[in-house]
Formats: structure tokens, C-alpha cells, sequence
């Protein structure tokens, strides 16, 4: 008896929905073998994770707020990826964004510039997430440089440049010597959609987003183009297709949402600039993506899922000293999962019983 | 030949008087899923016999080869060698039996010498300059001539297939597959392939030999099992056969008979192709050089040639996905477009159909629908304002389906999910049904079955009939016999003046496909046709 991969006729559109809750189920089962051997109660553990932040409405707000630049910087993401451009260096683009649109907030403080500094914020900062994820992309149309290291090198010099803004010049001078700058102004903050809540304008945007990329790739001659030049590269040449000019389109569409993201986190939950503004939301969005099935809806849906995750984190740090470290974990191994069982929506596996032994070594 | 036997014993094992096959197989099946690739196959090889293996694309051919070399394991039946049950582990196991095969995609290293290349082949026990020695004297000894030290992506396909039949022989087999190896080698090269095979017939060998040229089965092979949705047919004698018995034997029922339409007129040039020269896109290309012809509206114009002596590198110049600097070097519909996308050329009144159906012409996993937009989002009403009108998508789908007998499993199915010949037709239907004033096709029956090939043929015919220029690019000179007026040959980047196809005898042709020239009177005729 033996197991064989063999390829299906036709890709299976039921596996491609439950592949993503096969691949949450196999890192449940993980975790809680992880758990145990931490010595911790993985019940415990992982009502902590899953079901505490889903009974306050404080932690589902929080949710939303965590979900917001995930699912934002998903869909750009997501774009690319279906293209064939990989990026990886969302989290440069988004600490960018910030940088760019804090720039704004940092020198309008304490004028009475008027309602146009937000609007010039987000606008500033999605040009600059823009322009950013472009370096990478030129190289690779220009040199045939790998985006994918490129890209990535980017987010750490995105970060190091922050840490030197907010602890040189832009650092708030009454800020007893923090890396910090000052809270920003009222008119460069983004509005809270629930008095005294956490909720905010971003998370709206962030759904318009969604709805956008649903209509471009279901609809549209570029969402195709998009499609197939990541499908099939050869075939969509064929179709009179431009694969290079698609992959600076889709960087820097990516690269503005993350940005957008970027400066709509910062104005928003945060309120002023600082080094460690994001969790690693660039990065998380890759699982985002993946795990959304690279699907407008799947990634909304997906983007909610982490974000409890990093709520559930923290709530599993607090209530049971688990170590925050074990949230990335979790998302690597949910990654690792979920492109595995990816291939079961091309192949399936199949028992195979060969008839009896036959004599080796005849003839 | 001293250590090695080349001579063998046509009675192995000491079965001295009993005569038993080389090779057997009882029952072998292969399933695949749901689908049955071979269906309880019984076969008998013998030593000094040329045995044919016919069948359509998808019969079954090279399920069975392959379970016989020991490259799948079968999922029911036996494989007897000598009279011996056996289970092959994988290819090497078979080769040290004595089983070698010739596959019809070489496995070459195009940066390595010929010697470099087959030394991978082989076991390695005996040093590189051995080895190397010992590969001169087979290639002397059978006509095979080969350089060891030349670089593969030096030399011909022929040259190329020559490798790997030495690189088998090598290993002195007492039984040798070869899958279509007249496929890529011109009328002469075939003929100096078939003594090679007799000689080792003579020398007590078996030659298991997969082909679909029936002319050559008869000639060749003194017998032939013919394979059929994978069941065995028959297994008869094909000299006391017909060529229209045996392909009756694998289509199944009788082949339709391509008609033109008599009258065909020919009208205003609409494809012209002036001294067009391209360098190579890639290391090892081909570089194209002063390429013209003119081909008038009601016209099919055959391009022969091996593969892989521009073909693809005219196909691309042609269709835009690889521009030429001067805009005059292609003209189509009088306009000058060697400088325009394909796009842009599709709007002028051209379409295009590739060699390659799945990755090419298609989007594997995507919906026929989804491919219908792929040729056609620039000129056939599918695309509004830049959103996309799926129903005029699935209409183009239907009519395809309707007008060219593309059968599937539902309305809009993915491509990779049709066979060869269904896919070649959609995408054939695809281009026709925009009335193409140029049609530009490479191979439009490669690895199609006789009943696609047969409808194809006839809409390019019908296309041509009313009025469009059909240039078509194929290896098979049959077909470019049925269907075109004019054939001439590429060879390495360079196109032969044209012959009529009255005067386009295999003979000549082959000769211009092994870059010999013909005699100035002959083109001298031919022009003039």
C-alpha cells in the first residue's frame, strides 16, 4: 500500500476554500503540542487565542484596528503576487508611508493649518509607499535584480531611517529624551468612528480597498491582465500582455497601500511617530494574502484572523506568560501549512494497492 | 570489438529450442485517477523483429513504453523478460537488463560535448577517455558519425537524436525503444536511420518502434500492434496491410477526406515579409536572415522545415511578440507593422495560432471563456470601458464549441482539461471566428488526432476559400501536401524560394530541409509556377 500525489483534471474550487481552515486546523494541532511542551494548559492557551478577544467589545474594536493595515497591505499584496512580482518589503513601504506623512504632521504642529493636512498626509505618504516599492521593482525590469531581495533589503533601511528621524531631528523636545515626536494635531489624526472607542476611519478605507480590488480582478481587462501574467507568463505575452509594465503597476499600487497603511496606523491608533509602529504588519500581510487566497474577500476575512491572533497573543502573555514571540510562531507555521495544502488544490492524494510482491531478480 | 559482445545470441539463457519473446506483457494496466491509460495490454516482442506500435495521441503509446522501461510502475498485469517475470525499479534497472530507449525530447545539455552528454547516461564505471574512445567506435561502426567533443547546441536535431541512439547503443541492449524518431528528421535522415535499425535487427536485436507514419510502418516493421483509447486493437503484419486498413484500425471508424474548394482566387498581397532578419533572443537562437515572401488573400503558404530552424523565432517576428527594428519588414494588409505589439497587428486584421496549445496559445488553468479574451480582448467587442463582457466571452466559447466540434465536459471547463485535439480546435475556432484577414499558424495537427486534424485542415482550407492568407508552418509534409499552394523550406534561419506544391516532391523538400540547395533550373521552375 503506498500514498500517491497524482495531479487532478481540473483544479478543485472545494479545496481551494477549505484548504485555508484545513491548514488553521493542522496549526491548532501544532500549537497545542507546542503549548504542552511549554508546560502551559493548551486549553487554556488557546481560549486565550481564540475566544477571550472575541467576548469584549474593546478587544473586537482592537481587532478591527489590527486587521485594518493587514488587510490593506494584503490586497496590494495580493496584486502582486498574482502577477508574479514578489514583494516582500510591504513593511519598508509602510514604514515609508509613515515617515512621509508624519513629515506633514510634524511641520504643520502647532499652526492653525487647516482640514487639508490629514488629506495631504495619506495622499503623501501612499506617493511615497509608491515610490518606494518602485526601487525594487525598476531594478528587476531594468537589471533583473531578484525584487524579492531587494525588496526586502528596503525594509530595513525604511526602519533604520525612522530611528534616526525620531531620535534626531524630529524628536519632540519635551519628550524627556524618548525616540518619539510630538502627539500630532488634532486636524492630523484620523477620526474615531465611535466616541471614546478605537475604531477608525482607516478601517472604512480599508474596506473600500477590498471592494475596489473584488471589482478590478473579477471585472476588469486589467484584473485579467494581471491574472494571466502571473498564470501563464508565456500565454499572456501571447494575449499582447506587458509583463514588466505589470510589475511596476502592481509595486506600486502595492506600495501606496502599504503606505496608506503606513500613515493611517501612525495618525490613528498610534498618534505620533516612534520606532516599533508596526508588529511586523508588512510581513504578516504575506500570510494575509496566502491565506485569503489571494481573494479580495478571503483576505478581509484572513486579514481578521491574524489580527485576533495578535490580540490573542497579547491576552495569552498577560493571562498566562506565554511568551509574545509564540504569536510569530503561530503565523510562520500557519504560513508553512497553508501553502502545503495549497497543493491539494492541483493534486489529491490516493491509496494505491499494487498487486502482490513480484519476484525481484528473475532473468 | 573486443570487449564488448555486439554480436548476440538470438537463443539468451540457454533456451535453446524453445522459442519464447524477448519481452512480454500479460494484462499490464495503468490507471491514472479514474482514467485508464492502458487497459489489460498483451505484447509480445521478439528477438530480430522490428515491432510497431501505431496508435492515435492518447491511444496509449507512451503509457505503455514508459511502464516497459520501467519509468512508471503498472497498477496491474505482468512484464516478462526472458521468459522471466520482473519488476522494474526504475530505468537503470531496465538498461542493466538490456532494455534501452530513444525518447523523442532528448535530455541534452546543449553547454556540454556530445561526450560530456552521454557519459551522464551512462553507469560511469570506465574512465571519461575510455568512454570516449568506445563512443567513437559505436558511432563508426553503426554510421552514426558524431564529434565527441563538439557542443550539443552545435549541432542538428538529427545530429542531436544520433546522441541519444549511441548513448543506448552504448550500453549494447537487446531490445531498444525508439518514440517517433522520424518526427524531427528530414525524408533522407529517416532513410539513413531505417538501415541503422535493420542492421541491428540483423544483429538479433529488437526494436520496439512508436510511430503514426504508416508509409514507413509498412516499409519498416515486420509487425505492428495498434493501441486505441488505450485497449489493444490488433496485432497484425503491416506489410499485408494497407495504410488505410491501419489507420482505420486506430482512428476507429473511417478518416474524413480534406476537400479545397476549387477556384480558390487570389487577390491583393495581405501578408508581405521584406528581407527580414532578427538576432537570436536567446543563447543557442536562431538568428533569422533575409526572409521575404508575399502572401495574397484566397493563398496557403507552407513553411517545411526541421524544428528548431527558425520557425519559432518567424512565428514570433510575425505575430509582434518579438519586434523587428524596421516597420517594413512585415506588412500586413499593406501597412507596415514590424514595429507594431500583436495587439496592434490583431486590430490590422491578423490572428495567430502557436505551436505550443497549453501555456501558449492558452492559459492552462484558466476557463475557455477566459481564453477566448485572452486573443480577443483588443478587436471583438469583450471589453467595455475596461470591464470585461463575460457574456460576449462565453458566446465566442459556444460558437467555437458549435462550428468546430470541441467536445467537453461542460459549458466553460479549463483549458488544460480538454485533450490536444478538442483545445487545438477551440483554439483554431477562437481565431477563425474573428475572420482573420492573416492567419498565422505553427503546426495546427501536432499531436492532434486524425479526427481534429481532419476539421482543422478544412477550416483553414474554408478560410482560405474565402478569401483570407493562410500561412502555415509544419513538419508533416503530408499535411502540407493536402493543404497548401505554395511550400518552402527553412533551414537554419533561412527561407528557400518557394515551390509550387505540385512540384514539391518529399525528395526535393528533404533536400532543402538538409540545407542542400536544389538545381537553379528547379528554381528556376518553381518561380515561374
Amino acid at each position: 500500500m503506498q500514498l500517491v500525489l497524482e495531479k487532478r483534471a481540473e483544479r478543485s474550487d472545494t479545496i481551494a476554500l477549505v484548504s485555508p481552515l484545513i491548514a488553521i486546523g493542522l496549526t491548532i494541532v501544532t500549537m497545542v503540542i507546542l503549548f504542552a511542551i511549554l508546560g502551559k494548559n493548551p486549553l487554556l492557551a488557546l481560549h486565550a487565542y481564540f475566544i477571550a478577544p472575541l467576548t469584549d467589545g474593546y478587544s473586537l474594536q482592537e481587532i478591527a484596528v489590527k486587521a485594518t493595515p493587514l488587510v490593506m497591505i494584503a490586497i496590494g499584496l495580493s496584486l502582486c503576487y498574482l502577477a508574479n512580482a514578489w514583494n516582500i518589503g510591504a513593511e519598508g513601504q509602510f514604514l515609508i508611508g509613515a515617515v512621509a506623512g508624519s513629515w506633514i504632521a510634524v511641520k504643520t504642529q502647532g499652526t492653525d493649518a487647516g482640514a487639508w493636512v490629514l488629506p495631504a498626509m495619506l495622499g503623501l505618504a501612499a506617493a511615497s509607499g509608491a515610490l518606494y516599492a518602485l526601487i525594487p521593482a525598476i531594478c528587476k525590469v531594468k537589471f533583473g535584480a531578484s525584487e524579492i531581495l531587494t525588496s526586502l533589503m528596503l525594509v530595513y533601511v525604511a526602519d533604520l531611517f525612522l530611528d534616526y528621524l525620531v531620535r534626531g531631528p524630529w524628536r519632540d523636545p519635551h519628550g524627556f529624551n524618548f525616540p518619539t515626536t510630538a502627539e500630532f494635531d488634532p486636524v492630523a489624526t484620523v477620526p474615531l468612528l465611535i466616541e471614546g472607542g478605537r475604531l477608525h476611519l482607516g478601517s472604512i478605507i480599508a474596506l473600500l480597498v477590498v471592494a475596489a480590488a473584488a471589482i478590478l480582478l473579477g471585472r476588469t481587462i486589467k484584473g485579467f491582465e494581471i491574472r494571466v501574467v502571473g498564470a501563464a507568463p508565456r500565454a499572456a505575452r501571447f494575449g499582447g500582455f506587458n509583463a514588466n509594465q505589470l510589475i511596476i503597476l502592481t509595486f506600486a499600487v502595492s506600495g501606496a497601500l502599504a503606505g496608506l497603511a503606513g500613515i493611517i496606523e501612525v495618525a490613528g491608533p498610534v498618534g505620533h511617530l516612534q520606532p516599533g509602529i508596526s508588529p511586523g504588519y508588512g510581513f504578516t500581510a504575506i500570510i494575509v494574502a496566502f491565506l485569503g487566497r489571494l481573494n479580495p474577500l478571503g483576505i478581509l476575512i484572513a486579514g481578521l484572523f491574524l489580527a485576533l491572533t495578535f490580540i490573542g497573543g497579547e491576552q495569552a502573555q498577560i493571562a498566562m506568560k506565554i511568551p509574545l514571540d509564540v504569536t510569530k510562531v503561530f503565523q510562520g507555521i500557519l504560513l508553512f501549512y497553508v501553502l502545503a495544502c495549497d497543493s491539494l488544490i492541483l493534486y489529491r492524494f490516493r491509496l494505491e494497492f499494487p498487486n502482490r510482491q513480484v519476484a525481484r531478480g528473475a532473468g | 570489438m573486443q570487449a564488448h559482445q555486439r554480436m548476440l545470441d538470438p537463443t539468451p539463457n540457454g533456451q535453446h529450442s524453445g522459442k519464447s519473446p524477448l519481452l512480454r506483457t500479460i494484462g499490464l494496466t495503468k490507471r491514472y485517477g479514474d482514467f485508464i491509460a492502458n487497459d489489460c495490454i498483451d505484447i509480445e516482442i521478439w528477438p530480430r523483429e522490428i515491432h510497431a506500435l501505431l496508435g492515435e495521441n492518447g491511444a496509449g503509446k507512451s503509457t505503455l513504453v514508459k511502464a516497459i522501461y520501467g519509468l512508471i510502475q503498472p497498477s496491474a498485469g505482468e512484464i516478462h523478460w526472458q521468459g522471466h517475470r520482473i519488476a522494474l525499479s526504475g530505468p537503470s534497472e531496465a538498461r542493466s537488463r538490456g532494455i534501452g530507449m530513444v525518447f523523442q525530447h532528448f535530455s541534452l545539455f546543449d553547454n556540454l560535448t556530445v561526450a560530456e552528454n552521454v557519459a551522464l547516461g551512462l553507469d560511469g564505471k570506465e574512465s571519461f577517455k575510455d568512454m570516449s574512445a568506445r563512443l567513437e567506435q559505436v558511432s563508426k561502426t553503426y554510421g552514426l558519425p558524431l564529434n565527441p567533443r563538439r557542443e550539443v547546441w552545435q549541432l542538428s536535431v538529427g545530429e542531436r537524436q544520433r546522441i541519444e541512439i549511441v548513448r543506448a547503443l552504448m550500453q549494447d541492449p537487446k531490445f531498444l525503444i525508439l518514440d517517433e524518431p522520424t518526427a524531427v528528421l528530414t525524408p533522407q535522415e529517416a532513410d539513413q536511420l531505417f538501415i541503422v535499425l535493420e542492421r541491428l535487427k540483423a544483429e538479433g536485436r529488437a526494436i520496439l518502434y512508436i510511430s503514426h507514419k504508416l508509409e514507413e510502418v509498412k516499409r519498416l516493421c515486420d509487425t505492428a500492434t495498434i493501441l486505441r483509447g488505450g485497449r489493444k486493437v490488433e496485432t497484425c503484419n503491416p506489410r499485408l496491410e494497407t495504410a488505410a486498413s491501419l489507420a482505420r484500425m486506430m482512428v476507429g471508424g473511417e478518416v474524413k477526406e480534406v476537400k479545397a474548394a476549387s477556384g480558390r482566387k487570389t487577390t491583393v498581397p495581405r501578408l508581405v515579409v521584406n528581407d527580414l532578419s532578427l538576432a537570436p533572443a536567446e543563447a543557442h537562437g536562431v538568428r533569422l536572415e533575409h526572409i521575404s515572401f508575399e502572401l495574397k488573400g484566397g493563398e496557403i503558404f507552407g513553411i517545411a522545415g526541421v524544428a528548431g530552424n527558425g520557425q519559432d523565432e518567424l512565428f514570433a517576428a510575425l505575430s509582434g511578440e518579438r519586434l523587428a527594428k524596421d516597420p517594413g519588414t512585415v506588412l500586413i494588409e499593406g501597412i507596415a507593422a514590424g514595429h507594431l505589439s500583436i495587439t496592434q497587428r490583431r486590430k490590422l486584421g491578423a490572428a495567430f495560432v502557436p505551436e505550443e496549445r497549453l501555456g501558449h496559445g492558452t492559459a492552462p488553468r484558466m476557463k475557455l471563456s477566459e481564453n477566448a479574451l485572452l486573443t480577443g480582448h483588443a478587436a471583438s467587442g469583450m471589453v467595455h470601458r475596461g470591464f470585461i463582457d463575460t457574456a460576449a466571452t462565453l458566446r465566442t466559447v459556444d460558437r467555437a464549441t458549435e462550428t468546430f466540434d470541441v467536445r467537453k465536459a461542460k459549458r466553460d471547463p479549463e483549458a488544460a482539461s480538454l485533450s490536444g485535439g478538442n483545445l487545438q480546435k477551440f483554439i483554431v475556432g477562437r481565431e477563425i471566428l474573428r475572420n482573420p484577414a492573416v492567419l498565422v499558424v505553427s503546426q495546427p495537427t501536432w499531436g492532434v488526432d486524425a479526427g481534429a486534424a481532419a476539421v482543422i485542415r478544412q477550416a483553414l482550407l474554408d478560410l482560405a476559400t474565402a478569401g483570407a492568407a493562410v500561412l502555415v508552418t509544419s513538419q508533416d509534409l503530408d499535411e502540407l501536401a493536402e493543404i497548401a499552394d505554395r511550400i518552402a523550406v527553412m533551414f537554419h534561419g533561412k527561407l528557400s524560394a518557394p515551390l509550387s506544391a505540385r512540384d514539391a516532391s518529399r525528395e526535393k523538400l528533404g533536400l532543402l530541409m538538409g540545407g542542400s540547395s536544389l538545381e537553379p533550373k528547379e528554381i528556376a521552375h518553381a518561380a515561374g509556377a
